[in-house]
């Protein structure tokens, strides 16, 4: 990562593999390519990065920069070419693919761009999905989730489907699903991208409020800039590679 | 997971209904068709059935059902009769002639003649009249399917004259009979009234009916006959598959209605498959966020299955719901009299639909099952 600008508190990295022994995630030498044709494309080159809990983390940066695709191997979504990533500890890639799939129900909750709620079941069910992947009884799954769509001053929409909500109220039982199960990562894809300013803004403070936590990471991919404010930290990536680490945007983006 | 499968599948109204159709369609088309065609070539055996006491049918070497016949010198009845282990042995006379109706119209029948003294060959219930009728001059019995053909304008036919080549013959009842393969229609009479009826040809006992002693088999009695009098004994159910055989055989219908189940088969193949695979690609990114989530492979394989499983119950039970209530609907037509669903139909159309489901299914899966969690990112 040289030519990194950095700002904020370093990270204690003494640990072995040089992962700070506190780290969310902890990605080292993380290379992804792609084949297309005859030809591979390289899309992320050797990050290594580390993510903190109790912060709100932001990848920014331009299309095809290669964000989407850093965090969805942060996240155990997909292998990289190269590298090796910790979850709390876990190297998530040396599980197997079952161990992988579990850990992603426990540990890690998603927010989609485009929600991706289950448009035949209404709010309460689509929040509660997570909980009932893990086994648990319908009802309860779904009395735990209305707890959540409450904190998120959405319990009056618990017994509507997605289509009979907006899109600000979709996202908030997208984020109510990310969070019910209590996972100790929350993965976002460009949580505002559909939604208006003022809708985005009270979905991200809600987000805030509700998903960051001491002992809790969440990642944020987004272009956004009227969410930027928000941040704890920024990681800027360009043409694979971040080039800026820091706790604001830099100057010339 | 489960009942979220479900809710995804029934919550998409046009694809449920469109995938319950396809099954039902499928499943109606294949058990309706197998049903008629079962029950069409059994007809082959009616005249079997329609005389219940005879436990063996001897003919001539060349006969081979009881329409395909080729009559016997009379003598043939005396030495079927002194076969040891027959316990009994009658007459039986099967032949065509024309009737000239009351209407004037001209109407191929069906003679057959029973056993005067015993009337050993008749059905076993007469929806009108008496057995003993057959006493009287003239008296014929008609079976209930030829007084639908040959009274079509609902006249009394009891008590009707018919010309019957040339003779005079007098209807005074209506056996309860299983029709003919051709539904032709069928008069019963005696079998000394019989040979007046036909035409004078110098053989004319087309079978002889005869039973068993008590503890000896149907089987090792025929073929006693057989070796003592040179002539063809059969026993009821050999003669009876020998009749279907016969229609298996020597007509298109086996390759007709095949041809209409293997449409009925492929007809299911392409509603199912389209709309299952639509449905799935409707829901794909849903399955793929469901494997971000964390939902296993395996467990995404259970909720299609389950998808496919209520399918295809629902489907099937429609399917079969719809021949029962086809097959009443139409249990007053003779064509249709008597027919039955026999528990392998039901079981074979279960069979293809497991098969169209696990088919279009698989098709299906393959692609949730393709789909990188990742995508859901994309």
């Amino acid at each position: 990562m040289s030519g990194m600008e950095t700002s904020g508190k370093p990270m204690d990295t003494s640990a072995i593999g040089g992962c700070a022994p506190d780290a969310a995630i902890c990605a080292r030498g993380i290379v992804r390519d792609f084949e297309s044709g005859q030809t591979t494309i390289r899309v992320l080159h050797g990050i290594d990065t580390d993510i903190k809990p109790g912060e709100m983390t932001y990848v920014v940066g331009e299309s095809g920069s290669g964000k989407t695709t850093l965090i969805s191997i942060m996240c155990g979504i997909l292998w990289p070419t190269e590298g090796e990533v910790k979850v709390f500890g876990t190297d998530i890639y040396s599980l197997s693919d079952t161990e992988l799939v579990n850990f992603r129900l426990n540990n890690i909750g998603f927010i989609f761009q485009q929600y991706n709620l289950i448009p035949s079941i209404d709010a309460a069910a689509n929040a509660a999905v997570p909980l009932i992947a893990q086994g648990m009884d319908i009802h309860e799954a779904r009395e735990k989730a209305k707890v959540l769509l409450e904190k998120l001053n959405i319990a009056d929409q618990a017994d509507k489907l997605p289509s009979q909500l907006s899109g600000g109220q979709q996202q908030r039982v997208a984020i109510a699903r990310a969070l019910v199960h209590e996972p100790r990562l929350v993965v976002c894809d460009e949580p505002t991208a559909a939604l208006d300013a003022n809708s985005g803004r009270r979905v991200m403070d809600l987000l805030r409020e509700v998903a960051v936590a001491e002992d809790r990471a969440c990642i944020i991919v987004t272009h956004d800039n009227r969410i930027f404010d928000l941040a704890d930290r920024i990681l800027v990536l360009e043409d694979g590679e971040v080039t800026h680490d820091g706790t604001e945007m830099p100057d010339d983006h | 997971m489960l009942w979220i499968a479900i809710r995804m599948l029934t919550g998409d109204a046009q694809k449920f209904y469109g995938l319950l159709f396809g099954i039902a369609f499928s499943t109606l088309l294949i058990t309706q068709q197998l049903t008629i065609f079962v029950n069409l070539i059994e007809r082959g055996a009616s005249g079997v059935y329609n005389a219940p006491e005879a436990e063996i049918w001897v003919m001539d070497p060349v006969s081979r059902t009881t329409d395909v016949n080729y009559a016997m010198p009379s003598t043939a009845l005396d030495e079927v009769r002194s076969v040891p282990g027959v316990e009994w042995a009658v007459p039986h006379l099967r032949a065509a002639a024309s009737v000239r109706t009351s209407a004037g119209d001209l109407e191929g029948v069906a003679i057959i003649g029973v056993d005067d003294a015993t009337l050993i060959g008749l059905p076993e219930r007469l929806l009108e009249g008496d057995k003993s009728i057959l006493s009287r001059p003239d008296s014929v019995i008609i079976d209930d399917g030829g007084v639908v053909n040959l009274f079509e304008n609902g006249e009394e036919p009891i008590g009707q004259r018919l010309e019957l080549n040339d003779q005079r013959a007098v209807i005074r009842g209506i056996a309860d009979s299983i029709p003919s393969f051709t539904s032709q229609v069928t008069l019963y009479t005696k079998y000394s009234q019989a040979l007046n009826f036909v035409p004078g040809t110098r053989n004319r006992l087309t079978f002889v009916l005869a039973g068993v002693s008590e503890g000896l088999s149907a089987e090792d009695v025929a073929a006693r006959i057989e070796q003592q009098t040179g002539l063809k004994a059969e026993t009821r159910q050999e003669f009876a598959d020998a009749g279907v055989s016969f229609i298996v055989e020597n007509t298109g219908i086996p390759t007709n209605f095949g041809i209409t189940v293997v449409l009925g088969f492929v007809v299911g193949v392409a509603i199912v498959g389209l709309t299952f695979s639509l449905f799935i690609r409707d829901n794909i990114k849903q399955f793929g966020a469901l494997k971000a989530i964390g939902v296993t492979n395996a467990k995404i394989v259970s909720m299609v299955g389950a998808q496919a499983a209520l399918v295809g119950t629902v489907g099937y039970a429609l399917g079969v719901i719809g021949t029962v209530v086809f097959i009443y609907a139409f249990s007053g037509n003779p064509f249709f009299k008597g027919f039955y669903i026999p528990w392998q139909i039901p079981l074979i159309s279960l069979v293809s639909v497991i098969i169209i489901l696990a088919m279009t299914g698989f098709i299906a899966l393959r692609s949730v099952l393709n789909t990188e969690p990742a995508a859901v990112f994309r």
